[in-house]
């Protein structure tokens, strides 16, 4: 019987459980959790702020998920050391606990850069997990002015969980723009009026260069008061454990396509990994949630011994603020031709390169769109499809009778 | 399983899937009361090639779905072949119409996604869309 061991119990090792199991009914498995919950949705702590969902329904899987598959869970217990000569991990417990496949899903952590007398304020906070939400959610008044250091997917996912429960929310980002990491110049100033449309304040290219109790000096001078501060300046891999035991670790730890670390019979997926982006060709961390699930069911299917590949793996996002959507997807490659079409509402600015549809931003209009990310994961030539069509409108009618029989007359 | 297929030869582009699947799923038992004077978000939706042929797309029930990858709430589920999405969890933060290849899952108007569930859910005992097609252009059969 093989040992399966899985240390972090996040959505990768979700797929993971789920990607073993398809495979092999019989194995053991065990989950090193540091966090004392079973498996959540943690892009949902904003919308548990937003009391759009509650603790239950923030469990990604039933109750019975880990007795359904046979897995054991050690809660509140870290990994401290992998030996990959032994095949042997060192818990934060003592013990040592033997595998025959191991896949490292460690995810991120906050990155808090040093700033001069962030000691000094007394109500900090990360938003990164279920304990974070929670630990905020207890901070907060009705009275309390919020400072938000980071205007990326996290930051401002924050900022719209506790708006209308706190008097102010201000964010700040060394970037130009919100979004920087999905949004170009154009998309981001319609998503950054729509959210100051929503009461949020703005302040873009400068950040907090030293705090002083209840207030922030900015880099450009100006002074910023507040009562609670939320740091989202950005997240780090975890990855340590396998750059330790002697596996290639660069920004994350460096994975194939079937999800495999350099390491004999280790694995590694999700937000800890890097690994190809064929919108791009370069290697990079895309801490995505399904792209999470995509890896860890991936490298589940092959330490069991099954043949799996995820091989068409590209960064997306879709992501909304006080009900404007905004859908992302690919890259935006130097040289690239740029298709748009915009109104006051919605914005659509499609990226072609080299006859393939390499990358889009979509906001304000979400139908259908999974037509045009399947053109960026299938890296269709674009001469192939009727892309004038497309273009206006994402439409299966447009990319031939013979795709169409495929899909829509057969099993898929 | 049985799946929902087009014979495109047969539709005649006349929208009334669209009209059956909205009223379908309304909960309500009036077709007037329903649908009059309402925008409707149906969960298939007829479209019309560059040579005119029309036909009806609505989910595959995917052997391999994507949507159901990809959902951030633990939503989308399969459950014997049938992708299903639970209303409750769901957050509507659309990953899953970012991601579907076929436009299959689609927004529902109020602000969370909706997909086919094959008339399971609903009063109609069978996929509303076969039943009310004037012509036989959407069938329910198994097919390999």
């Amino acid at each position: 019987m093989r040992r399966y061991v899985i240390i972090g119990n996040g959505v990768a090792a979700a797929g993971c459980i789920e990607g073993i199991r398809s495979v092999d009914a019989a194995g053991s498995i065990t989950v090193i959790s540091a966090e004392e919950h079973p498996v959540y949705c943690r892009p949902l702590i904003s919308y548990y702020l937003e009391q759009k969902t509650d603790r239950e329904r923030m469990n990604y899987r039933a109750p019975s998920f880990y007795a359904d598959n046979g897995v054991t869970v050690l809660y509140g217990k870290r990994a401290e050391k992998i030996d990959p000569d032994a095949r042997q991990i060192t818990l934060s417990s003592g013990e040592s606990l033997p595998y025959d496949a191991l896949c490292v899903c460690t995810g991120s952590s906050p990155f808090v850069p040093p700033m001069q007398g962030l000691d000094t304020v007394a109500q900090k906070f990360s938003f990164m997990t279920l304990d974070d939400a929670l630990a905020l959610e207890q901070a907060v008044t009705p009275d309390s002015r919020v400072l938000i250091v980071g205007a990326g997917l996290i930051g401002l996912k924050c900022a719209e969980g506790l708006h209308g429960r706190v008097k102010s929310i201000a964010v700040c980002d060394l970037a130009p723009r919100v979004l920087s990491s999905i949004l170009d110049d154009r998309c981001a100033q319609m998503m950054q009026q729509h959210l100051e449309q929503h009461g949020i304040s703005f302040l873009l290219g400068t950040s907090a260069k030293e705090f002083q109790g209840n207030k922030a000096i900015m880099q450009n001078g100006e002074t910023v008061g507040f009562d609670v501060l939320v740091l989202a300046v950005g997240v780090r891999a975890n990855t340590a454990l396998v750059k330790d035991a002697g596996g290639t670790v660069s920004r994350g730890i460096a994975v194939d396509t079937q999800c495999r670390t350099d390491l004999p019979d280790i694995f590694a997926a999700g937000d800890c990994t890097e690994y190809r982006d064929i919108s791009s060709g370069a290697q990079k961390i895309m801490a995505l949630m399904p792209n999470a699930y995509m890896q860890g069911h991936t490298a589940g299917v092959n330490m069991a011994g099954g043949e799996a590949a995820f091989d068409n793996a590209i960064p997306m996002n879709s992501i909304g603020f006080f009900g404007l959507h905004c859908h992302t997807a690919g890259s935006q490659p130097e040289g690239c031709e740029v298709f748009e079409e915009a109104d006051s509402s919605h914005i659509k600015r499609l990226f072609v390169k080299d006859d393939r549809l390499t990358g889009f931003m979509l906001i304000g209009h979400m139908h259908r769109t999974g037509i045009y990310t399947a053109l960026i994961r299938n890296q269709t030539p674009l001469s192939s499809v009727d892309f004038a069509r497309l273009r206006i409108e994402p439409q299966l009618a447009a990319m031939g009778a013979a795709y169409r029989d495929r899909v829509l007359k057969g099993v898929i | 399983m049985k799946r929902i297929y087009v014979k495109e030869e047969w539709c005649l582009g006349c929208h009334l899937c669209e009209y059956n699947c909205a009223f379908a799923n309304s909960g309500l038992t009036d077709m007037v009361k329903a649908l009059r004077g309402k925008e409707i978000y149906p969960r298939i939706q007829v479209e019309q090639d560059a040579s005119g042929i029309t036909y009806a797309v609505s989910c595959r029930h995917c052997e391999d779905p994507i949507c159901v990858k990809s959902c951030i709430a633990g939503a989308l589920s399969k459950k014997d072949g049938v992708i299903e999405i639970d209303h409750e969890k769901c957050v509507g933060c659309l990953t899953c119409v970012l991601v579907c290849p076929y436009g299959a899952v689609i927004e529902d108007g109020s602000g969370v996604a909706q997909k086919c569930e094959l008339c399971t859910k609903n009063a109609s005992g069978q996929p509303a869309c076969v039943a009310g097609c004037p012509n036989g252009a959407i069938v329910f059969e198994e097919r390999g």
